[in-house]
């Protein structure tokens, strides 16, 4: 660290993206709270479970794979081979990857991606609840967290990938790369998992299975809601002089960029986050009806639809087009489930796929034509590029592979747990032990306290 | 002899990076890692198709019953 600015800047930055990876973790305690919320007594400790070890599988897996692909798979396999040279900074065994005072920025940088990382897995795992093996559930978050979200991010949220380069690909607070494709994948599992018992009725009409503790579900997503301001913050770059982005940028102001060093600041996507937000909350009141569980989601959607161009939105378009995501939203979630008979427990295919999806599209249209990239003869933003950017991230890396490794995992017989399993509980095993030990040990007092007890006379 | 490469702190840390002990068995690490990570997929995967089999047997209908209505 050459000089007191240089200093300043890296220790800044350091501390910045360390803030966010502490704020995010907030997503995931929602998640856990809301998936448990969302299940039933029965469950409660194995959807707990499920959720939580995500955490560590999937952060050692990206430890030694996931974050070498985000370096090295820019341009592959289409238009390039591997970036080893990038890639060699980034493989478990580089000097960087560790305690290093060379170095103060890899280790808080991989942290904020891995938490993105812990989100597409967390997406995943609540719509399959009270009837997955967690084993085969885990499988799905190491692929999904370390593999095919950080295959996007190379393609589509790098400043080099191939989508941004000749798509004009702009997802900048991911939309795409990680809603759309979670929602994908979490789509591809459930149409091989199935509906949980009694979700439809014998002539095929969807049942509501409704949350066992509605205040925690709420809890949780208001955690998701604090948690998503950190990923934000997390998506830009802090502070970054123009010469150090080497692109078109002229004059020496510096600028906090995102992900693809295009200029943007923290106070216009905190305008547009919370703007995106009441539009998202409001437009799911209305077509919901006052609904506490869509309005809430329609909340998360609404920002979820904004964020592919919330660094460049109005505030006024934000809160617009996230109230237009939340309706289409809403309205395709119903028709799947009937359409399709599919259970997806806690709308995340909806709040997450659709939205994400949506999101593209639409940010296609009203940024048409703007740079997506401060570097020469990259394809400008277009809404061809948004849609099959949208069809990339939800179908091709999202959907796919969910579908293909869960019917692999179903003809194994290891993807769903036994009927006779799901209709006594998964926490069968561990309430029975806590029911048979309480009755053993108040036998025991009454017991004891009997041979003490003197009768009145 | 220290583990780190550093047995002071009497140095430009401008000079300095990795500071982390056994520096140059990184490779060995990375693999005993891998192994770590695979081998709890495998002990995990058997113990839970081995309850889940367990677990098919063990209900008992009222203790059921009960857990359902309890919801």
């Amino acid at each position: 660290m050459d000089g007191n600015l240089n200093a300043l800047t890296t220790v800044f930055t350091e501390f910045y993206y360390w803030v966010t990876v502490v704020f995010m973790f907030l997503i995931h305690v929602g998640f856990c709270m809301y998936e448990v919320g969302a299940s039933r007594n029965r469950n409660h400790m194995h959807t707990l479970m499920k959720n939580i070890m995500i955490i560590p599988l999937v952060t050692v897996t990206f430890f030694f794979f996931g974050w070498w692909i985000y370096w090295a798979f820019p341009m592959f396999p289409f238009f390039g081979g591997l970036d080893l040279e990038a890639g060699a900074a980034n493989v478990p065994w580089s000097e960087t990857m560790g305690t290093n005072l060379g170095d103060r920025i890899t280790g808080v940088f991989w942290a904020a991606f891995l938490l993105f990382s812990w989100t597409a897995a967390s997406i995943v795992s609540g719509s399959v609840i009270e009837r997955i093996r967690s084993s085969a559930l885990w499988v799905h978050a190491v692929l999904i967290g370390s593999v095919f979200w950080i295959i996007d991010a190379a393609w589509g949220w790098h400043y080099g990938g191939w989508m941004v380069q000749y798509l004009g690909y702009h997802d900048a607070y991911a939309s795409g790369v990680i809603h759309a494709i979670a929602g994908g994948y979490a789509l591809g599992v459930i149409m091989v998992l199935g509906p949980r018992i009694g979700k439809f009725a014998a002539d095929g009409t969807p049942r509501d299975i409704p949350p066992h503790n509605p205040w925690l579900l709420t809890i949780g997503i208001f955690l998701i809601y604090t948690g998503f301001w950190g990923f934000y913050a997390a998506c830009n770059v802090p502070a970054i002089s123009p010469e150090l982005i080497d692109g078109q940028i002229t004059g020496t102001t510096w600028t906090a960029t995102n992900i693809y060093l295009a200029p943007t600041s923290l106070s216009a996507i905190t305008f547009n986050f919370l703007m995106s937000l009441s539009g998202g909350l409001m437009a799911a009141y209305v077509v919901s009806k006052g609904d506490a569980f869509w309005t809430f989601s329609g909340g998360l959607a609404g920002i979820i639809t904004a964020s592919a161009g919330n660094d460049l939105y109005h505030p006024i378009q934000a809160m617009l087009i996230g109230a237009v995501g939340v309706v289409i939203v809403y309205k395709l979630h119903y028709w799947v489930e009937k359409k399709f008979k599919l259970d997806d427990a806690v709308g995340a295919v909806a709040v997450h796929g659709y939205a994400g999806f949506v999101g593209l599209v639409i940010s296609g249209f009203v940024l048409w034509g703007a740079p997506s990239s401060p570097y020469e003869g990259y394809a400008a933003i277009n809404p061809v590029g948004q849609f099959l950017g949208a069809v990339i991230m939800f179908g091709v890396l999202g959907f796919l592979p969910g579908f293909v490794v869960a019917k692999m995992q179903a003809a194994a017989g290891v993807l769903r747990i036994p009927e006779e399993v799901e209709i006594q509980g998964l926490d069968y095993a561990e309430h029975h032990a806590y029911e048979d030990a309480k009755a053993a040990i108040i036998a025991a007092d009454k017991a004891h306290l009997a041979t003490k007890v003197t009768p009145a006379e | 002899m220290s583990t780190i490469g550093y047995k002071d702190w009497a140095v430009d840390l401008a000079e300095v990076g990795a500071i982390y002990p056994f520096q140059g068995w990184e490779v060995a690490m990375t693999i005993v890692g891998v192994i770590f990570w695979l081998g709890w997929h495998r002990i995990q995967f058997v113990r839970e198709g081995e309850h889940l089999e367990k677990a098919k047997k063990m209900g008992d209908p009222e203790k059921i019953a009960k857990a359902l209505e309890r919801y």
